[in-house]
Order: C-alpha cells, then structure tokens, then sequence
C-alpha cells in the first residue's frame, strides 16, 4: 500500500516513471480513500466513472517511455472548470445537470500531458464565498476539524488534497479563493500572475480578477502544474507568455507591518506570521518594512467591482441557452423565476448589488472611483517591488472558522479576504504555504503565509516555497 | 441607506424574483457593504480619469467567422431546456 500522507506529484512521478508503481494502482489509492473518507468531508460532487480508464491510458504512456511529469497523476477539478462530457454545475442549482460541451484549455492543457482527473470537487456557489456554504449541495467540511469550513471558494479541492483524496487539485481565485482555503486546510495555494493561465471554459465570476490556481501538497508540485498549463491562448484575450523575472537564492522580503498588524487579525496568526520571519531570516533571507498605503481599501474596492462584474457575467444565464429553465406566463416571468430559483442567496445578493453599482446615477460614485483606487493600489506594489523581491504577510485573518459561524453575516465574511483581496486587484500572483498550527479546543488547525511577487514572478514565489518547506 | 422599494426595482432590473422578505433584509445588508465601500470616494480624491489611462484595457480581436457555419449548432442545442430544430425556444414578446 503507497503511503498517500506523504505523497508528492514529483515522488509518485519518479516511480510511475521508473515503473514501481502504476497510475491505476495509485488511481485506485485515492478512489478508496474518497470512499472512506468522503462521507464526513464531502469535498466531492462526482467521482468520475472513467478515472480508471483515463489511469490505464496513462500507464500504456509510461510503459511506451512518453511519460512527462504528470502522466498518471490524479487530480481533482473545481466544479466550475470545464470537462467535456462532465458536470460542471458551479455547485448552482442553475448548472445542476449542465454538461460540459468543450474542455477548458487547462484541461485540454493537462490532459496531454497524461494527467488523470479523478473528479469534480464542490466549491461556493459560482465561486462566491470564503467557506464553501454556499453551495447548493451543502458545505464541505475541513477533514482536520470537521465542525470547521474548509475555506472558500475553492474548499473541496483543499479539502480533496488535504485528506489526501486527490494528490492535487485545480481551483480558481477571484479574491483569495485558492490561497484562503489551502491556509484553513494546511495545503499550498498558487494564483498565478493574472493573465497567466487562459479562463477559457472557466465559468466567469470576475474577469478582470478570476484565475485558475493551483492546490498541492508541495511548492514544487505547484510549480509542475503551473509549467504545464501556462501560456498564451488564442481562447482567452487576456493571456500572456511569461517573460520570467530574475530569481536571487536569498531574497529582500516586505512585510506591510502596519497593515498586518491591523484590527481584527487574530493574535495566534500574527504571533505565527512572526515566526514565519524568523524562519525566513534563519534561512539568510532579509526581512524589510515596505508602504502599501492604499492597501486597507483594498475590500472596499473589491466589494464594488467584483459584485459589478458579477452582475454583467451572470447576465448570460436566463433559461434560454442552457442550464435550469423556470416556466412563468410570459418571457419575463421565465427570466425572473428561473434565476431567482437557480440562484442561491449570496449570488442573488451580489447580483444586485452589482447592479446597483453599474446603475445610472451610481456608476460614477462607486464603480469608477473603486478602479481609480485599484490603480493606486497596483502603483503601490509596482512601487514596493522596485525595492523588495517579495512581499509576506499572513493568507488568512484567523483559522478556519466554525460552520454556521458567519453565514449571517456577509461583511463579516468578507473580511476574511483582507489579507488576499489586493492580490487579485493588482493582477500579480501569490503562493500561500503551511506555516504552523494554533490550538483550538484540542485541534491543531492549519496556518498560512502568503507570499506575494510582482507580474510574471511566479519563479520568485516557487523558489521561496521551497526554501520555506524545505522542499 | 438602500430601501425596499429601491432594492425591489434593481431585482426586477437585474431579472431576479425575490420574495418580500428577502428585499427587506437585502436592503440593510447592501447598506452596510456601501457604507464600507463609501471610504472610497474619499481616497480617490480629484484623480481624473480622462487624464490617468488606467492599467486594464480591453483587447479586440477581429470580427471574422473562427469555424464553419453550424460547426458547434447540435452540440450547443442539445443543452438547451428548449428547442425548435436548429433554434432556440423562447416565449413570444409581442402580443
């Protein structure tokens, strides 16, 4: 029996490769955890019937000597990323039975290089929320306390590879999505450089914020996933070829010590995060202070433009083209009833919110003054980065929170995005890894600090994830 | 401050039926997330966009057929909820 626990992409492709073991016996491994363990966690929607199949077609590669370094590899898929032939239903009642009629470029990516995906994981409804609860087919809980939320949106893929039931996972990170949920779940979390990795056959939550990213169980795992679905596609406008920045061994590092510091950060993270520094500095790398001054309105911005965006992208799902269609007596009533039943609270809450901010009379005093704010808040990283290689502060405000425990508040909720937010607003990409744990009634839950490059510095991020976990 | 009425009108705008209740709670929640985000106009300040070209801008590609005529037709229509042969179904607008 392989020991999953300690299983990385790079250790189990060294021994598909060299033969030792084969992608359907590993395949199998995590079908058979899924089984045992699923029914707790319930990071997955479907477990997809041909995983077998896709395994044994990997191991006629390796056999064949055309193996890469993901060929046989089982991974698992954020619902809303397109399989052809798959369920992709964004965890919506609107999607529910929606089957995918083209594959994603990461997937079509992916698949030539012989990975095998093992199936689809549950997520926030159409990728909105911090913990997973606002899926319609119910929350997935965190597998090391599972009174606890996984983190969101992107929490049944965390959840999937920290209980080992995929030996990675893809996600998407329109806020802090992948990072928030790898640092509840004590996993590592890569969004890329926006523009990066194509959205193509992403369903679109914020476009000019959304990202597919990665969870693993290592830096250097991130780094393989990232190499292989990466580049330029004609598919997607907004994507880029990479022209990597320079790497130094031993690293300038900012901290925003103001902003880390600020109200409502729990005291057991920050206490964390300074250790994390120490680490850092006992490893030979120099930590610095930098200025990010306009990083508290961060949220704020975000609030108005992701719900605007939010609004004009979900537009597209009416009960015409597909998806769940709701009869009424006329067309209008179809609209109206079949998006007010489709959509679960939190998208109908940000739909409209979106549409107020867009609406005449309104644009002007939220729309176009929270993207004036957001180029001060890219300026201020381009700033900081003429100085700093990268920059750290914690992935989360706290740990994993308890189920139930700020459904009724959305703000409150949305401030567990504070750390990840500027992120995504700035465009430049971000790796969250495991720093420690913090006691709460005699669980060890998972910590997370995030590290925080400029564009294309994702060589940057990868390098000091390793160092980090002495990978 | 968002009321009722005003949050009514928006669902209908954005094609969303909400029940009564709903648009009363929503309607203190969206209060709240706009009056978080009202520091906003304070840290823009004068900045004015004519002037400052912002970051993101949009990229067009040319308007030119990329696949055959009725290439991808049955592959779409078949996730329609419903169809007329090679059309769309939907209810008529004018009476």
């Amino acid at each position: 029996m392989i020991d999953l626990t300690t299983l990385t992409i790079s250790k189990a492709s060294a021994l598909l490769r060299e033969g030792s073991l084969t992608s359907r016996v590993l395949t199998e491994s995590y079908l058979e955890a899924i089984k045992a363990k699923d029914t707790d966690i319930h990071a997955y929607l479907e477990v997809y019937n041909d995983a077998l199949t896709q395994a044994d077609a990997a191991d006629a590669l390796l056999k064949a000597g055309k193996g890469g370094p993901l060929t046989g590899i089982p991974i698992a898929v954020k619902d809303n990323i397109l399989v052809k032939g798959k369920i992709a239903s964004a965890s919506s009642k609107m999607l529910e039975k929606y089957v995918a009629s083209y594959d994603a470029t990461v997937i079509e990516r992916l698949k030539k290089a012989g990975v095998v995906f093992i199936g689809r994981v549950n997520m926030d409804e159409f990728a909105m929320g911090g913990s997973t609860e606002n899926s319609a087919f119910g929350a997935t809980k965190n597998p090391i306390d599972t009174t606890r939320v996984s983190g969101g949106s992107s929490g049944g893929s965390a959840a999937a590879v920290a209980a080992d039931m995929a030996l990675a996972a893809l996600g998407s990170d329109t806020g802090g999505s992948v990072r928030q949920p790898a640092s509840f779940c004590g996993v590592v979390g890569f969004k890329p450089t926006y523009g990066a990795i194509s959205r193509h056959g992403l369903i679109a939550m914020g476009s000019s914020l959304d990202q597919i990213g990665t969870l693993t169980k290592s830096a250097g795992d991130a780094e393989l996933l990232f190499d292989a679905m990466a580049g330029k596609d004609s598919m997607d406008a907004t994507t880029i070829d990479l022209v990597p920045v320079s790497v130094n061994k031993k690293m300038r590092i900012g901290v925003p010590e103001q902003f880390v510091a600020s109200e409502g950060i729990d005291p057991e993270v920050l206490s964390n995060f300074r250790s994390s520094l120490e680490k850092l500095k006992a490893l030979g790398h120099e930590i610095v202070p930098v200025e990010l001054p306009s990083l508290p309105l961060a949220l704020a911005v975000y609030y108005i433009l992701m719900p605007a965006e939010v609004s004009s992208n979900l537009a597209r799902l009416d009960g015409v083209k597909y998806g769940l269609h709701v009869e009424g007596k006329d067309l209008l009533e179809d609209y109206r009833k079949t998006r007010g039943q489709g959509f679960g609270k939190e998208v109908r809450r940000r739909i409209i919110l979106g549409t107020y901010v867009l609406s005449s009379g309104y644009y002007d005093a939220y729309y176009n003054k929270a993207t004036i704010v957001r180029d001060l808040i890219t300026k201020d990283y381009k700033k900081a980065f003429e100085s700093v290689d990268v920059i750290a502060t914690p992935t989360a405000p706290s740990p994993a929170f308890r189920l139930g425990e700020k459904t009724e508040n959305p703000l409150e909720m949305y401030l567990a995005d504070i750390f990840t937010v500027p992120i995504n607003l700035a465009g430049v990409p971000a790796i969250s890894v495991p720093s420690g744990f913090t006691k709460r009634e005699g669980k060890d839950l998972p910590l997370g600090v995030q590290f925080v490059a400029p564009h294309q510095g994702e060589a940057r991020l990868f390098e000091i994830g390793k160092q980090f976990l002495a990978e | 401050m968002i009321t009722r009425e005003q949050v009514e009108k928006l669902a209908a705008l954005a094609r969303v039926e909400i029940a009564p209740e709903e648009a009363e709670k929503l309607a203190g929640e969206l209060g709240a997330i706009l009056d978080y985000a009202g520091e906003l106009t304070k840290a823009a300040g004068d900045i004015d966009r004519t002037k400052d070209v912002p970051a993101h801008r949009n990229v067009m590609r040319d308007d030119t057929p990329v696949h055959e005529p009725l290439a991808h037709t049955e592959t779409l229509l078949t996730a329609a909820p419903s169809r007329d042969g090679q059309y769309f179904k939907v209810k008529k607008i004018l009476s």
